[in-house]
């Protein structure tokens, strides 16, 4: 089973998480249900520092034992920060996705797109009925 | 078992060298010194022991010709041994490719007619036979599409490929430089037309769809889907992967498509995988014939002469002429069985994935519970939730029972799945050994899952470590 949606963030139904850091920018990452259905992260591609990118378009690309799966932006915006991390430790992701397996922060070019994700009670109801 | 390198020994050799009846000179002497490398370890092993070494290898491996295959989307049918006969003539084989067109008719009629075969069967104008593989000609296609659009003085940026899709097509359609667009799968599993048309607009180059699609269904709207292309000046391209379902039954050009790739080592029987190498040939409708690639057969009354004159031309893009070796074999393929051994050959691979998903239904749930077309797809998503068993479980279990595992994991949108092309060259009692072999795995993922899930337990080698495979690669030897 996957850990509980920490209420203190934002989510896409391409399940990937945001956190606001109440400073212009975002923490973006993929929840603890994604990595689960992904399997085995043995793979991650992180964009670069300075690219621009627009809500919902790619912003990562996750390759598993399973398959190859793009990662989405929470919000538009540039991308300040990444998690290097990850790049020689993908299984980061699969131990801790809400926390140390965070992928980008994204300084927001419209902080009201945020209204157009689900929170966690949303998104809780969003999986139960995606896995019926 | 050991590898090649460790079985080597200073001084053994396969071959002796006749005594050198030319003047010696220093290797040094001949050869630029940045390109000599010192200590390259290559194996010095007797020739008994290469054959020997080889041989054993050749043993553990598993193919067409050892047993059932039933590898979804790579239509991994029986190579028939009368290709390798023909393909051996030595009229075909001691031909070297810079020989002058008169020293060559025969294989330039072979290849001239292969692509008027090729054209009928597709119900398209013209094909080129140069790409090396069916991603080759998809690439091709592509070029082609864009090539199109540069003539007509359009910029179109976008490309439309569904959910469903052979990775290989977004991946064709980034190569061209355009943005890839994802269409979504509707509940039945069609293409969402209202998602299409929202889509496709005058940025966009066209849509890459494979039909019958990857969840083994033949899309049903294709007229619509072809004039909702064509409506805002789209090309649509045909992933011709899937043609075993329809060949000499129905033509991807009648209904609307402009471009196909056929795979000659899938569809027209030349040998898949390592027994390669492929053939992807490209065949367009008229609009786009002077987009084809060159060097072209020409003929001119009884003579078959190279071409090179056509200013369209998106140029050359495979040394020589494709991979000819292939294109014998699938020409002896469409000669041997004929127009009705064609239109049969589809019947009964359709036939046969039905009979699967119809025994296989009741173990195993069906995500698109509709008649099938060459492959059918499964999910395992009932086993993975009942007792943790997936599909690379069952996958690997059935190594066991000596049938190499369906293709798994995919198309992406079905959970767990399981992709099953049995193909038309079985018969009833290797589908009803397959089905029995299923059906007694899906009672061991019930009683035993912990059995499935440590397996293969009777191969040289045992489970393997796959993420670890994949995060820390060891593919070099060292002494």
């Amino acid at each position: 089973m996957s850990k509980p949606n920490p209420t203190d963030r934002k989510y896409t139904n391409e399940h990937e998480w945001a956190l606001d850091n109440h400073d212009g920018t975002i923490t973006a990452g993929i929840t603890d249900y994604a990595q689960e259905l992904l399997t085995d992260i043995v793979f991650v591609e992180l964009p670069e520092i300075g690219k621009k990118v627009r809500q919902f378009e790619r912003l990562a690309v996750l390759e598993s034992v399973k398959s190859v799966s793009d990662v989405y932006t929470p919000a538009s915006g540039e991308v300040v920060a990444i998690n290097q991390a990850l790049a020689d430790q993908p299984e980061i992701i699969n131990k801790d996705a809400f926390g140390e397996g965070w992928i980008a922060k994204i300084k927001m070019a419209d902080a009201a797109e945020l209204n157009k994700l689900m929170d966690a009670a949303a998104y809780d109801l969003f999986i139960k009925e995606e896995t019926q | 078992m050991k590898l090649i390198f460790e079985k080597s020994c200073p001084g053994r050799s396969a071959s002796g060298i006749p005594a050198c009846d030319v003047p010696d000179c220093k290797v040094e002497e001949v050869i630029d010194q940045k390109l000599l490398r010192e200590n390259v370890d290559l194996p010095e092993v007797a020739e008994v022991d290469l054959v020997r070494h080889y041989m054993q290898l050749s043993r553990r491996n598993f193919g067409v010709d050892i047993g059932f295959y039933p590898l979804g989307s790579c239509t991994m049918k029986y190579s028939p041994k009368v290709h390798e006969e023909t393909a051996s003539l030595s009229g075909f084989t001691a031909l070297h490719p810079y020989a002058p067109a008169d020293f060559v008719q025969g294989a330039l009629k072979l290849m001239y007619e292969m692509r008027q075969y090729l054209s009928e069967i597709c119900g398209m104008a013209d094909f080129t036979l140069q790409p090396a593989a069916g991603a080759h000609g998809e690439l091709t296609g592509i070029m082609i599409f864009k090539k199109y659009f540069e003539k007509k003085g359009e910029k179109r940026t976008k490309i439309l490929i569904p959910d469903a899709a052979h990775g290989t097509n977004p991946a064709s359609g980034a190569l061209c430089g355009f943005q890839v667009v994802e269409v979504l799968s509707n509940t039945e599993g069609d293409i969402d037309i209202g998602h299409l048309k929202e889509l496709m607009s005058e940025e966009t180059a066209g849509l890459m769809l494979t039909n019958p699609n990857t969840l083994g269904l033949f899309e049903r709207d294709i007229e619509e889907i072809a004039a909702i292309v064509h409506d805002r000046g789209g090309l649509l391209y045909c992933d011709g992967a899937n043609m075993n379902a329809l060949m000499g039954v129905a033509r991807p050009g009648d209904m609307g498509f402009d471009v196909i790739h056929l795979n000659l080592h899938k569809t027209f029987s030349a040998p898949h995988g390592c027994g390669g190498p492929g053939s992807g040939p490209l065949g367009v409708k008229a609009h786009l014939v002077d987009f084809l690639p060159i060097p072209r057969i020409v003929k001119d009354g009884d003579r078959y002469e190279w071409s090179q004159d056509y200013p369209d031309t998106i140029g050359r893009i495979k040394s020589f002429y494709g991979n000819f070796n292939v294109m014998v074999k699938a020409y002896t393929y469409i000669r041997s069985v004929g127009p009705e051994g064609l239109k049969r050959t589809a019947e009964m691979a359709v036939l046969n994935a039905n009979y699967i998903k119809e025994r296989l239904k009741p173990y195993f749930r069906l995500p698109y519970d509709r008649a099938c077309m060459h492959e059918c797809v499964f999910s395992v998503e009932r086993q993975a939730k009942e007792s943790g068993v997936h599909a690379s479980d069952i996958a690997k279990r059935l190594i066991d029972y000596g049938i190499h595992p369906p293709t798994i994991y995919f198309p992406l949108i079905v959970p767990e799945a399981m992709m099953i092309e049995p193909t038309e060259t079985e018969s009833r009692d290797t589908l009803d050994a397959f089905c029995d072999t299923m059906i007694v795995i899906a009672g061991e993922a019930k009683e035993y899952p912990e059995r499935i899930k440590a397996a293969p337990l009777t191969t040289p080698v045992k489970r393997l470590d796959e993420v670890l495979a994949a995060r820390k690669p060891d593919v070099c030897w060292h002494k």
